[in-house]
This record gives C-alpha cells, structure tokens and sequence, in this order.
C-alpha cells in the first residue's frame, strides 16, 4: 500500500489515478442539477445575499471524481440536503456519501471537498467534511484525517497529491 | 532600311538567348518569369523558345539538361492556354520521352507534363499515353514530396478532363494508380491521393481485380495517426486525413468484405481516438451498404457496440455507437429483400432485446440507461424496428413502474418510457388499428396521473412531458383522459415558488395541447380560470392580498399559455381585457394583464385570421380604456390614475406593437384610418366606449394626460408594415416635432420624438424625408440655444440621428457630429455620452426590425469605423472636466460591438482603455473591463506587457461599489490566467491574498465570480493543473 510520505493519507492501489481497474465499473449516475437560477434579489445591489447550502453544494457538486469522468454530484457523493451551513455562525458542515461501502478514494474525495471549500470560502469559515454516517467501511479513521489540519496541510505539501487533488478541481474540458 | 527591320526582327530573339543563358548557364531564377511574359504578350512563340534553348535541351551534361527543361516547363505553366495542338503534340513526345531521362531531370518533365495536362488543346489520346508513360518509367513514391505531388495533380488534371479517355484504360489506370500512391506517407500528398481514390470509386472507374489491392493501399491508413507538427504552415489537420479517409473507405460496398473486420478489431483498440474513428467510419458506411454485406458481421458487430456503450467511460465513445447502431438498424430495415432470403432485421433487433431486457428489470438498475439507449437507437431507426423494440419493452417497463415505488426509480423508468414514446413521433400511421401504443394507453394513462400526483417534483416533471408526448399521438387520449389530463394542468399551473419548473413546464405543455384538443382546453380549463379570476374580485375585502394576486398572476399566465388555437383565443382575449376594465387595480395587476396580453398577442402572430382579431378587438379597447383615464375628470377611479403611469403604457405599448406588426397591409390600412383621426382630430366614434366627458385632443392645449397617450399612437404606427400609408402624414409629423419640444412632461415629448423618428426611418428617400428633417433639424438648432428645452431638442436630435444611423441615410454623419460636439458642453455633456449608448442599442418599442424599421445589418460596425477616430481625438482635445463623457460616449460604442469585431481594433485603443480603467465612472469601467476581458483570452502575448497594471486596477475595482463592476472585474482577474504562467507566477500569492476579500462578498453573484477566479489563480503553475 503506497502512502503519501508524512501525510498519512493512503492512497490504495492508485486505482483509476493511474490506470488498472475501476473498482466501481458502473456506477448509477444521476442528474446534474441545472445552474442556480438568478434571482431579483440576487441583482439587487442592496440586498445582501447570504452563504446557503445551495452556494456551498455548488462549490463542491462540479468537483470530479478521481476514479470515473463524471463529477460528485453526478454520483451522489454530495447532495444539497447532506450540506448543513450557518453565514452568521460561520460554520459549514458537509457529509458525502463514497459509492461503494469499501471506497479507496474517499479520503481523496474528502481532501477535494475540504481543499475547494478551503480556497473557496471567506477565512471566517469553520468547516467539517465528514463521511455520511454509516456509509464507509473506516467512515471514523477517514474523519479524523480529514479533521485534522495539519495533516490535511502536510497533504498538500505532497506533489502527488495535490497534483490528484488539482485535477479533481479543475474545470471539466 | 532592310537592315533595321533585319535587326529588329532579331533583337527580341536576341534578348531571348540572353535571358536563356542567364537562366541556364547563370543560374538565375528571374528570367523565367520575364520569358513567361514575353512569350504571353506574343513578343515570341513557344517554338521560338524550343529553338532558343536548342542544345541546352540536348546538353550531355544531366544539370543542364534539367536547367533546360526547368525553364520550357516554367514557360508552359504560365502559357499553356496559348498552345496550338500541333504543339502540344511535340511538346508531349518531348516529355514522354524525357522521362527516360537522368533522375535530375525527372522534376523538371514532371512540371511539363502538369503543365500539358492543363491545356485544353491536347489531342484524344495523348492523355492515356502520358500516363501510361510515367506509370513505366518512373517510380513515383522515390521521388521528393513535391514531385510526387505533381504526379497526384497530372492524374487529377486528366481525370477531371479526359475521364472517358482514361476510363479507356480500363483496370490498368487503377492498378497504375495504386502503385503509385503505395507507400505514400506525406499528409498532403495523402489527401490529394485519397481525393483521386474517392473518384475511381466514385465515378465508377473499372477497378477490375484490383478491388482489394485499392482496399489495401489506402486502408492501411486506418486508424489515422497524425499529430501536425507545431507551427505546421500547411495548416494540414488529423480531421482531414480522417475525413477523407473516411470517404473512401465508406464510398463502396465492395470494400465491405475487408472493411468490416477491420473495424470490429480497431473499435476493440485501446486508444480512444481509433474507437470513435472506427465508430464513425461504420456509422458512413452503412448509408451505402445494403443486408448481403452486412449479414456475416452483425453478430460481432452488436458485440462491440455493446460492449463499448456498456463499458465506456467516454461520452463521445457512447454516442458514437449509439450513432452506429442506429444506421445498422436503418441499414437492414431499409434493404429491399430477395424473396427467398431472410429478414435481418427481426434476428438483429431480437439479438439486441435479448441482450438488453435483463437489464431493464434488475433491481438495482446499474445499466437500465445503457440498456436503454441502445434500445433506442435501434428503435429511432425504422418504424419497423421502433414497433418491434416497443412492443417488447414498454410492457417490462410498465411492470417495472410498478415494481418500484422510490420516485427517483420511477422517475428514471417513466424517462425511458417517455424516450420510447417520442420515437413514435416519427413515424406516421395510415390505420388507426396498426397504430402501436393503442395497445397501451390504458396503462399509460394511469402511468402518467400517477406521476402527476407524485410528492416528487422530478417524477411530475417527467409525467408532464409524458403527458404532452401523448398527447401528440393521434386518436390516443380519449376524451375522459383529456378531461382528467386538463385538470392536472390546471393543478399544476397554481403551483407555488418552489416548484416553478413545473409550473413552467404545465404551461408549456397546456399550450402544446390546447392547439391540438382546443374543445377540451374551452370546455375544461377555459371556464376554470374566468372562475378563479373572478373569484378574487369577490375576495377582495377579505385582505388576503399578496395570496390573491399571486393566484391571479398564476391565472393570468396559464390564460395566455393556452392561447394557442384561434377558436381558444376568441375566449381568452375577452376574458383578458373584461378583467382589466372592471377591476381596480393595482400597477403590477395591471402590467400583470397586460403582460399576458401581450403573450397572447405574440401567440397570434402567425396565424392571419387570430392576429386581425387580437388586434381589431384589443387595441380599440385598449384605447379606449387610456383615453377615458386621459379625460380631466375630478374623481378618478384608482385604474384610471395607474393607466396613464410610464410603466403601464410602456406595456400598453408593447402590446399595441406586437399586435400590429404582423397585420397584413391592407387590414393595417383599415386600423389606421380609424387610429390616426383619432389622435389628430379626436375622433373617437371606433372606440367601444365613446361617450366621454370632453373631446380628446392630444396634440392641442389638452391636458398632459392626454398627451402621454402619444405613447399608445407612437406604438401602433411604427410598427406598421413599410408600405401602409399613414393619412394625414405631413399633419402628423408636424404635430409630433412640435409636441417634442415642448416642455410639458418629458415622457410624452419623448414619446412624440420617438414617433417622428420612427415614422422618419421607413419613409422612402425624396423630397417628402428632406423637409421632415429640415423641419426636424430646424427645431433642434433653434431649441439647443440657450433656452428652457434644450434637454427636449437633445433628445429629438437624439432619435432623429438614431433613425438616420439605422438606414445608413447621407445627414446621420452630419447629426452625429453635432451629438459628437455635445460631448463637450457643461449642460448636455453626460446626456450626450449616454446618448451613444442609445444610438448604438436595439429598443423594444421603435426602430425595431420586428416592427418593419430598416435596419442595416452592419450599422453597429459602420458607426464604429465612421466616429471612433474623431472620438478618441475629441478625448485628447477636451479639457480635463469632460474627458469622462468621450470616454463614456466610447465606451457605449466599444461595449455594443460585436466581440469578433471589436477585437483586431483594440490592441490601438490599449492605451486608451488603461486609462479609463482608472475613470471613476461606473459605465466606462464596466464597458472597459468587458472589452479587456475578452483581449485577455483573445492576445495573452500582448496584455502580459501590462500585468502589472491590469493586476493593480482589477484587484481595486473588485471592491468597487458597484456590483457589477466587481463582478467584471473579477471575471478580468479569472481571464488573465490565460496569459503566460511565467508572467503571473510572482503575483501568484499577493492575487491570492486579495480574492480571499470578495469571498466573503455581500452579493452571491460577486462570490461565485470570486471563488471561480480564485480557484484558477490557485492552479497556476502548480502540479495537476
């Protein structure tokens, strides 16, 4: 089992990263949600428009998946409902939900979500990126990894990684 | 005497040894041209020239030989029209006998013999001997390209020409052909060879037993692999050689036996490119193959198609084969049949049901959508196939509904259902008996209620599509069920917020329907809603206000969705305008109404009979009802007061207009007649309502409500067909000059210099323009002096120039020069800029192409070229407190433009438009970051000299007050990573720093443009990116 050095964050098998076999060859693919409509208030100058689970889902729903070229909202990894937010608490929580109970990837997925929230919300910020409860084989070792800063900063202190992480933020070609 | 004539006879050959020896013997390139010259302006023959280049042609030395040779071929090039037959005889066993020659030589007789094969002169015969020639004595692919190259364009030139001659030849000219492309490597070469290949085959050329041999020298190229080096000047690109590759390969079915095989090993390649090559190649093929060439490889065909559309992770792989699938299917259905051999058609599609069904009824439903794409592909093919695979699967799908009772699953089986159903649109059928969903319509009835009713907004949505799609199938939907389907619609058309896209898509579908069932929509839906909007006059004292109007709105919009038969028209339209005379109302009741109106009225357009009723029944009342508010009265009802408000005309005035632009002339004509009068003479007896308290008299000492009504005139006649004459036209535009500067109130002089400009665009050029706008121009002069309406004369110049500018009429330079001088005037400067705003955008309401304005098509590009120099010129002259109107006034010129246009004159304007990034006003920052961003993508190279000043001023515009500064802003901040990473990477961390700022952006919008921004920056020059 190659691991990021001094990360701590496994990478089973480099499985679809770098080649070889899917581990979930066909997934159930759902329907992208269309682009937030834009509302009167949203065009008002005045109006302050505050951070909701909308806004957050559409940080996190395009990001794509390492293993399949289809994104996380087409997989059902993330959904709206799974996205629990307060603007003046400062606080965002999101579950997401690996595709199969055994998922390698999902420590992966998870460093994407907390990497694109990270560079895409307001410092003030306070964020918990968890697995759906009950939903992964090691839910608890993958939560406590993605909760911890520093090794969620030594991750991205690995080429490798971020390279992995980068390509999953990047905009779909 | 005789010596002089002697000499002159010998000069010009004298001059042509010269120029001979300096190409031969000196080596000099220029004196071919020069010869080429001479010999077309007839200063010597081409026999003069033979005789000229005499030994060097027959030179023991190869070099000179070449040189010779090189020089007579150059000459025939450029003259080879002038030639006589006997010449070209000569000339061609010169040639054929050349090709013996050394290896140096060889270029040089090529270009002759390209040079020969141009020319009309050239006997029969000779065509067949030259090639026969050079497929015997010279061996074409150890040449250079260039050569080899000259060798394709000789045979191309004689096969556009001499294709009887060369047909002649019989399968020696393809066999000759063949080895002479074979080994061929150059992509230029190769698409010329691939060019004459398609020809053999598709001119019918004898391919004799050659067939597999042609196969075999160009299929070799399949799949295409080539990447065009960078900076390749011959603009040469993969998608060619596939393309015309593809040609050749797809043009017979006698390749079919090689091709097939061919294709079912490449689309088992790994490599993506040659799968979607090997896809889109059957896909070509199948237009000429029939069942015979076809029947021995379906099975593996299917095998691949379905693997690759089950396994793929490719989009474009799955379309492909989708593609494929579906002309396999046509292919077969369409063959005319033996009467003794078997039907393919029913084994194939048997093969794929069988293939598919298993998966259409797993619980866990991993490959339904795969499953059923294909199915449908194969179904989209024929009516044949499309009643075969229906009539297998709707059953399973309709149990499977059931199984099911998540609405995600359900909604995902009622798609496919829904897929399967619209494939039967397009297939017609003569007997209602044969007609295959009869079968099933109970079933589908009951499918489609159930989803309607469904908590889940996805499944209704999916049920309401259902529902218009069975709805399109004649004779399907009995009576009952259309009763029962309008009362869903109706149901659904009162949904609230959250569910807008339903709501939507109800009304879209009860418009579908209603012009197919108008009786069930009349007799259902049509007394249903007058209910509901009477109702709300009842309830009003109840309070419940915002409730009620939201339902009235609700009401007001499913009216006008199902406006969309005439016979359905003729009871909403009077249901329409009754609710808006009874009622007090509301402004945004009233638009509400007329917003429909107006739907109504754009639904009516396109038949002549509805658009003649909408409009001889909604415009005299609308009329009526504005004049009545218009007349002084002491109490005025609250409607009264809210009609005579700038909104509530402005949708007055859209609806007059869209219900006159479609009239045909002569009932325009009839309207007219009634509307003009009434406007200048007060003559009110077409009205509905006429008996009002005093007379109505807009243009005269009448009060400022009837004025404003000019509005409503301004509406109907400038959207009349160009050749409607208007009564009273010169009373008319004297009125409206008039009213224009007069300061009243200035919505309706507005209003009457829009009319003058409207009416002044479509008059015909002559004598009767030329005094309207001397008359026009007279009053703008004498208003713009001091005085109390110059912002009135302005805004008449203002529409006069536009009219003008539109239809590319010879005073609009003139006008615009006057708008342009404004600029600098401490009064109008700031009008005049916005000014150009309005000359450069389209209106709604006047000047419209819709409303029969002319309107030239490059006015916008026209203006440009015509007025920026002078603009950017008036901005280095002006004085200080001014310059920001020039820049504005461009601003509006640059942001219009369209964005292919307005790029290759930026890079001139670059200076100019850094400047103006630091201008505090809002619209040119806005206008100058819209065409910065667009530079930025477009000429990285050129921006990157400016990073640090773009960086600098879009960070400080990102927090601008405007929002929608700070948005352009940013979107500049995501476009400049478009420039060299290099450049960038040292603002990398200080940009980073700053986007953390408008992350937390009071408006979303701003946010999201921030987090997009950002999130680019991020990637520069970093792993993965």
């Amino acid at each position: 089992m190659p691991t990021a050095a001094g990360s701590g964050f496994a990478m089973v098998g480099g499985g679809g990263v770098g080649g070889g076999l899917l581990e979930n060859a066909n997934p159930l693919i759902y329907e992208r949600s269309g682009e937030r409509p834009v509302t009167a208030g949203e065009e008002d100058e005045q109006v302050p428009d505050s951070i909701d689970a909308r806004e957050i889902f559409d940080l996190i729903r395009s990001i794509n998946d390492p293993e399949h070229p289809l994104t996380l909202e087409e997989l059902n990894v993330v959904e709206q409902v799974r996205v629990q937010v307060s603007d003046p608490e400062s606080t965002v929580a999101v579950a997401f939900t690996p595709t199969i109970p055994h998922c390698s990837m999902a420590t992966l997925i998870g460093l994407s979500i907390k990497v694109k929230l990270l560079r895409s919300l307001p410092q003030r910020f306070k964020m918990d990126v968890h697995i759906t409860p009950g939903t992964h084989a090691s839910e608890h070792a993958v939560n406590k990894q993605l909760a911890d800063k520093e090794r969620v900063a030594a991750a991205l202190e690995n080429t490798h990684l971020l390279e992995v992480v980068n390509q999953c933020l990047s905009a779909r070609s | 005497m005789a010596a002089a004539a002697a000499l002159e006879a010998v000069a010009p050959t004298g001059a042509l040894w010269g120029l001979v020896q300096d190409f031969v013997m000196g080596q000099q390139e220029g004196p071919a041209d020069q010869v080429a010259a001479d010999v077309k302006s007839g200063s010597y023959t081409v026999l003069q020239v033979v005789e000229a280049l005499g030994s060097s042609l027959e030179n023991p030395e190869p070099r000179t030989r070449a040189r010779g040779i090189q020089l007579l071929s150059q000459v025939l090039l450029q003259c080879h029209s002038l030639l006589l037959e006997k010449e070209v005889v000569h000339l061609i066993l010169f040639y054929e006998n050349r090709l013996k020659d050394h290896h140096f030589v060889i270029p040089s007789v090529l270009q002759g013999l390209r040079a020969l094969s141009l020319c009309v002169a050239l006997p029969p015969g000779l065509a067949v001997s030259v090639l026969k020639a050079i497929f015997q004595e010279v061996h074409v692919q150890s040449l250079p390209q260039v050569d080899r190259h000259t060798v394709y364009s000789i045979i191309t030139n004689f096969m556009r020409t001499r294709e009887e001659e060369l047909k002649g030849l019989g399968a020696d000219f393809t066999f000759g052909f063949i080895q002479v492309m074979d080994g061929e490597k150059d992509p230029r070469n190769l698409l010329v060879a691939f060019r004459i290949v398609h020809d053999l085959i598709s001119r019918d050329y004898s391919l004799g037993p050659f067939v597999e041999e042609l196969f075999e020298v160009t299929s070799c190229y399949f799949p295409i692999d080539f990447t065009p080096p960078p900076n390749d000047p011959h603009g040469i690109q993969r998608e060619d050689l596939i393309l015309s590759l593809r040609a050749v390969l797809a043009s017979t079915p006698r390749f079919a036996e090689f091709l097939l095989p061919l294709l079912i090993e490449k689309v088992d390649s790994e490599i993506l490119s040659a799968k979607l090559d090997s896809l889109q190649t059957l896909n070509a093929c199948c237009a000429v193959y029939g069942q015979k060439e076809l029947k021995d490889f379906l099975p593996s065909l299917w095998a691949s198609i379905r693997r690759e559309v089950f396994q793929t992770a490719s989009e474009r792989v799955e379309a492909d084969g989708l593609a494929a699938l579906h002309s396999l299917t046509a292919c077969l259905s369409r063959s005319v049949l033996r009467a003794d051999a078997e039907d393919l058609l029913d084994s194939f599609l048997s093969n794929i049901l069988q293939d598919c069904r298993h998966h259409l009824c797993e619980p866990d439903m991993k490959l339904v959508w795969p499953s059923a794409k294909l199915l449908q592909a194969a179904a989209g093919a024929s009516a044949r196939a499309c009643d075969h695979i229906t009539s297998n699967v709707l059953p399973l799908l309709l149990e499977q509904f059931h199984k099911h009772s998540q609405s995600n699953q359900r909604r995902t089986i009622l798609e496919m259902i829904l897929g399967f159903l619209k494939l039967h649109q397009k297939w017609s059928y003569e007997d209602k008996d044969e007609r295959p969903l009869n079968g099933f319509k109970d079933q589908l009835c009951s499918l489609v209620f159930m989803a309607l009713t469904d908590p889940s907004a996805q499944l209704q949505l999916v049920g309401i599509r259902t529902l218009t799609v069975l709805g399109a199938q004649p004779d399907l939907l009995s009576s009952g069920d259309l009763e029962l389907a309008v009362g869903h619609l109706y149901r659904l058309s009162f949904l609230e917020e959250d569910s807008q896209s339903c709501r939507v898509a109800a009304l879209e579908a009860s418009g579908a329907l209603a012009t197919l069932y108008p009786v069930a929509f009349s007799s259902h839906l049509v007394p249903k809603l007058a209910e509901e909007l009477g109702r709300g006059e009842l309830d009003l004292a109840r309070g419940d206000e915002p409730a009620k109007c939201s339902r009235h709105l609700r009401c007001l919009q499913a009216l006008s969705a199902i406006s969309t038969h005439p016979s359905i028209v003729k009871e909403t339209l009077p249901l329409l305008l009754q609710h808006l005379c009874q009622m007090n109302k509301g402004t945004s009741e009233v638009i509400a109404v007329c917003q429909s109106l107006q739907r109504v009225a754009e639904k009516c357009q396109q038949d002549l009979e509805s658009c003649w009723y909408f409009h001889q029944t909604a415009v005299p009342c609308l009329l009526a009802l504005a004049v009545q508010a218009s007349m002084p009265e002491k109490e005025h009802s609250v409607l009264r007061k809210v009609l005579l408000e700038d909104e509530v005309l402005a949708a007055m005035v859209s609806v007059i207009g869209t219900a006159t632009t479609h009239l045909s002339p002569d009932l325009a004509a009839q309207s007219v007649a009634h509307i003009v009068p009434l406007f200048l003479d007060g003559n009110v007896s077409f009205l509905p309502e006429n008996s009002f308290p005093c007379r109505f008299q807009p243009f005269q000492d009448g009060c400022s409500g009837q004025r404003r009504l000019v509005a409503l005139l301004m509406a109907f006649v400038c959207s009349l067909p160009r050749n409607v004459e208007i009564p009273q036209l010169n009373q008319l535009m004297r009125e409206l000059v008039e009213l224009s500067c007069c300061p009243s109130c200035p919505s309706s002089s507005t209003a009457a210099a829009k009319c003058f400009a409207g009416l002044l665009n479509k008059l015909p050029a002559g004598q009767q323009l030329d005094e309207f706008l001397q008359l026009a121009v007279d009053k703008v002069e004498a208003g713009l002096s001091p005085g109390p309406y110059r912002s009135q004369a302005f805004t008449l110049l203002l529409w006069v120039t536009k009219a003008l500018v539109l239809r590319y009429h010879p005073l609009s330079s003139c006008l615009t020069d006057r708008l342009m001088g404004l600029l600098g005037d401490p009064e109008l400067g700031p009008a005049a800029a916005d000014g150009f705003s309005l000359l450069m955008s389209d209106c709604t309401d006047v000047l419209t192409r819709a409303g029969h304005a002319e309107v030239r098509i490059m006015f916008r590009q026209r203006f440009f070229t015509d007025n920026v120099p002078a603009l950017v010129q008036g901005f280095h002259a002006a004085s200080q407190d001014v310059k920001p109107n020039y820049l504005k006034g461009l601003s509006h010129v640059l942001n219009r433009l369209p964005k292919p246009v307005l790029l290759p004159e930026l890079p001139t304007l670059l200076s100019l438009l850094l400047e103006a990034l630091s201008c505090s006003d809002c619209v040119v920052q806005l206008s100058t970051l819209s065409c910065l961003q667009p530079l930025l993508l477009e000429a990285p190279q050129v921006m990157s000299l400016h990073v640090d000043t773009l960086v600098t001023k879009f960070l400080n515009l990102s927090s601008s007050p405007s929002m929608a500064v700070r948005i352009a802003a940013l979107q500049c901040m995501h476009a400049l990573t478009r420039l060299p990473t290099p450049v960038l990477l040292p603002y990398k961390p200080q940009v980073i720093r700053a986007l953390a700022k408008p992350l937390d952006d009071k408006k979303r919008l701003v946010r999201k443009e921030a987090v997009s921004a950002r999130g680019e920056w991020f990637l520069l020059g970093s792993p993965g990116s």
